[in-house]
């Protein structure tokens, strides 16, 4: 992969509150609105290497990485996405067992069925995710004149909102929820899966919750720590081997 | 052509709870007994040792413990009017598919179903008449007695190393325990587990509420353990990898850990994994089976294992499936209510409430499979008068928190930000600071929620998959209305910061986890009539044939299914000893 990838920095200039979930009936108090544009990052990241690839072609990476980015930003909390490995998690997992269909019956006919039916598109994650990027950047450049990763901060926003609102249908007919289901819980994955599937690098996305990762025993704990925070350094799968 | 093998005493298809139990004690007493198991050979040193099993994406996201929908799945729809759709992966429920069975990545929850269940239909129409009873609902009493039943629960508990506090001791009520159990003649083998902080508060909030609640009986040892047979257990250590992850400790009653075991060591017999059971063979007068066939999943290769004995223990939902690929017993109809097999498949309904608390250090990761406060004021409880509200059931309400692994443990007030640095700042502030509320309901059976064998989709062996035809009916909206006012309301006296209300369910959807507690569709009940079997879980049809597990429960109550599913396999195995093998034919003369 070349440096032109993974290298944008539309974050540091724009405020990104993200979008309020819409399909929830209960108009709650949102959570409090963002003071990170100002604020420093958690930790200095660690120099990340070069993301390369077992699955993303160039477009796709680049997909991947402007959306992992704007999702997850860089701000007190954590570094951004492509600093976490998210988008190395993600092309890891397209290009395993789970992104070819390990376990997945895909014998046809094929159907659309109603939603309380679950997944019926005969697509592999991996192909449902190559079609969404290119369904996705087809919408972009047919409504900005560019593919997703060169939009700004805000019309990235507006494309996120589409995608997951279901506002934004692809005209090929593939189901763009689908797609943003997907998506996100591969990117929630990416965050905080162990770090050895490629993502959640340095521990960073159990360090921002507390979690404290592949402890062994709390059986001392549960009654010590009860209502109290527990300062435990996260460990890892890896630091127990 | 299958390859015709030696005849042996007995088979067993699946080995986990029931096939587990029914292997060492027929092993043990002389039988010589082959188990056939789709799965792998897993064990808890090999596979569920850390620090490879605290991997939440393996287990808990990908389900490596569990049925590979690519190979076998089941289709599904709510109502006949839906052409049924394949499963394609999981998601409300989850069969296992290692030697151990689901019993390996279960929780441990371990409840005692109570006459309530098992005399259902005469006790309600006792109190309320006949007219009480919506006329679809086609429930039914199991043949069967608590006072029958407990030796067996007992028996259950103390192999599978159940800690709880007794709640009523022959009668006597006891403090601490749940006063509307059914009464045991002795307590759990080990006492409960510790609270964590979610129980506490719920146990205080519901004790104002004047509820009752108690700690939730479940199988995890809160000690180390040795069971009756010499099974020992490690003590659970609050790991937050319970559900989904098989147990490093050994601290949770599996039967890999406390049956299996003893089988394995028997010269008597014999486990062949990756045996994929296919059919029961009758015989040529329809009386008798003769054995089952089953393909080596290795190579493909297909056997026909001869048996004087066939004891079907795999899930509830393959057993029912193996029925109904073998032609044994009438398969139900529910246009004309004709037939039996697939009849009264029940699921659960239920409701939940997430409470945000500002401020509050839940430690959603120290938690065991069953740390659970629970009260029955809804539900064992005869005297909740159920007449006002139109529904037949109950439902038990629960709190705790049982793990935070974080891909899929993420509570958020509704509305907050879905991605961003707010989202973000929602996701470090809640993960400590939300717990939940939560009940379970059951569901009566209906006419019209039925299993049968899917006209266009096959299996990888070129077999019929499985068809789901179930919803929920006004009697489980009702309840679900009920129980969430009743959840709604205790969250508010907690006074959270946030409540994300609980709401009834409507409809009954394949996607997301809900329970993997289905059952019914081979029923027990007193008469060939409307059962599958009676009530030693002997087929009416073929005598040599038994069909163990949850696929018996003519109705689904609130409670898990694992303690009447242990207590019913000791039940049969008891009366196939003492009984069957002296003089084989049918126990029960309709």
């Amino acid at each position: 992969m070349t440096e032109t990838f993974g290298r944008r920095d539309f974050l540091k200039t724009a405020v990104v509150g993200g979008a309020a979930a819409a399909a929830t009936g209960i108009q709650e108090a949102q959570a409090q609105q963002p003071a990170a544009a100002a604020a420093p990052p958690a930790a200095a990241p660690a120099a990340a290497p070069p993301a390369t690839y077992e699955f993303l072609n160039l477009e796709e990476a680049a997909f991947v990485e402007a959306l992992v980015d704007h999702m997850v930003p860089a701000d007190h909390l954590s570094p951004k996405g492509t600093d976490l490995g998210v988008n190395v998690y993600i092309d890891r997992a397209l290009a395993g067992a789970w992104g070819k269909g390990d376990r997945l019956y895909l014998q046809g006919p094929w159907k659309r069925g109603v939603p309380n039916q679950g997944y019926q598109l005969p697509l592999t994650p991996a192909e449902l995710y190559r079609a969404g990027i290119a369904a996705t950047n087809a919408h972009c450049r047919k409504t900005f004149g560019k593919p997703f990763d060169q939009l700004d901060a805000a019309q990235r926003e507006q494309v996120l909102v589409g995608l997951s609102t279901g506002k934004i249908t692809f005209d090929d007919g593939l189901p763009a929820r689908t797609f943003w289901g997907t998506v996100y819980q591969t990117v929630q994955e990416g965050m905080f899966a162990d770090p050895i599937h490629g993502g959640n690098r340095n521990k960073a996305g159990w360090k921002m919750l507390g979690f404290p990762g592949a402890i062994a025993v709390n059986r001392e704990h549960i009654v010590q720590y009860r209502d109290k925070p527990f300062p435990h350094e996260p460990v890892s799968i890896a630091d127990m081997s | 052509m299958a390859t015709k093998l030696k005849e042996v005493d007995v088979v067993i298809v699946g080995l986990g709870w029931t096939g587990g139990i029914m292997a060492k004690e027929l092993a043990e007493a002389g039988l010589k007994v082959v188990a056939l198991e789709r799965g792998a050979m897993r064990t808890p040193a090999n596979d569920y040792a850390l620090p490879g099993i605290r991997d939440e994406l393996r287990y808990a996201i990908r389900k490596d413990l569990m049925m590979n929908t690519a190979r076998d799945t089941l289709t599904v729809r709510n109502n006949p009017t839906q052409e049924a759709l394949p499963m394609r992966r999981l998601g409300s429920f989850l069969p296992g598919e290692v030697v151990g069975g689901a019993a390996v990545h279960w929780s441990g929850h371990t409840w005692r179903w109570t006459d309530m269940e098992l005399k259902v239909r005469s006790m309600y129409e006792a109190r309320y008449g006949k007219k009480f009873i919506p006329d679809d609902m086609t429930i039914q009493d199991w043949g069967i007695s608590y006072a029958e039943l407990e030796p067996y629960y007992d028996r259950f508990e103390y192999v599978a190393a159940v800690s709880g506090k007794a709640g009523n001791l022959d009668g006597r009520i006891q403090a601490g325990g749940n006063p509307f159990e059914a009464p045991r003649k002795r307590d759990y083998p080990l006492p409960p587990l510790n609270q964590v902080l979610s129980g506490v508060m719920f146990t205080e909030a519901a004790k104002n509420a004047g509820y009752h609640p108690f700690p939730r009986p479940t199988a995890n040892a809160s000690q180390p353990y040795t069971n009756p047979d010499g099974a020992k257990y490690g003590a659970c250590q609050y790991c937050g990898y319970c559900q989904q992850f098989g147990c490093e400790a050994n601290a949770k009653g599996s039967p890999h850990v406390a049956v299996i075991p003893f089988a394995l060591a028997s010269p008597n017999f014999e486990l062949r994994t990756h045996s994929w059971v296919n059919k029961v063979l009758k015989d040529s007068d329809g009386k008798r089976v003769t054995g089952v066939t089953y393909t080596n999943v290795l190579n493909g290769e297909e056997f026909e294992q001869p048996a004087n004995l066939v004891l079907l223990c795999a899930y509830a939902l393959n057993n029912v499936h193996l029925l109904l690929l073998s032609g044994i017993g009438q398969p139900y109809d529910p246009n004309t209510q004709q037939g039996v097999v697939g009849k009264n498949y029940c699921y659960q309904t239920g409701v939940g409430a997430t409470l945000f608390f500002e401020g509050r250090h839940f430690n959603p990761f120290m938690a065991g499979g069953g740390t659970n406060v629970t009260f029955d004021d809804f539900n064992v409880n005869w005297d909740f008068d159920r007449g006002p509200h139109g529904f037949v059931g109950a439902y038990n309400v629960s709190a705790a928190h049982n793990t935070g692994a974080p891909i899929a443990y993420r509570p958020l007030p509704a509305g907050t930000p879905q991605w961003g640095t707010a989202w973000k700042e929602a996701r470090v502030k809640w993960y400590q600071g939300a717990m939940g509320i939560g009940a379970s309901g059951s569901v009566m059976a209906n006419r019209t929620n039925w299993l049968d064998l899917d006209p266009t989709y096959r299996n990888a062996f070129g077999h019929p998959l499985l068809r789901m035809t179930f919803d929920y009916k006004a009697n489980e909206q009702k309840l679900g209305q009920h129980a969430a006012k009743v959840v709604n309301d205790l969250a508010r006296a907690m006074k959270p910061t946030h409540l994300n209300e609980a709401k009834a369910r409507a409809s009954w959807t394949v996607v997301p986890y809900q329970s993997t507690h289905n059952t019914g569709g081979a029923i027990m009940g007193t008469t060939p009539r409307d059962s599958v079997v009676n009530r030693y879980l002997q087929s009416w049809d073929c005598h040599n044939l038994f069909v163990l597990g949850a696929c018996a429960f003519p109705h689904n109550s609130s409670y898990n299914p694992t303690g009447p599913v242990g207590a019913l396999t000791y039940w049969a195995l008891d009366a196939i000893k003492s009984k069957y093998l002296k003089n084989p034919g049918q126990l029960v003369h309709a």
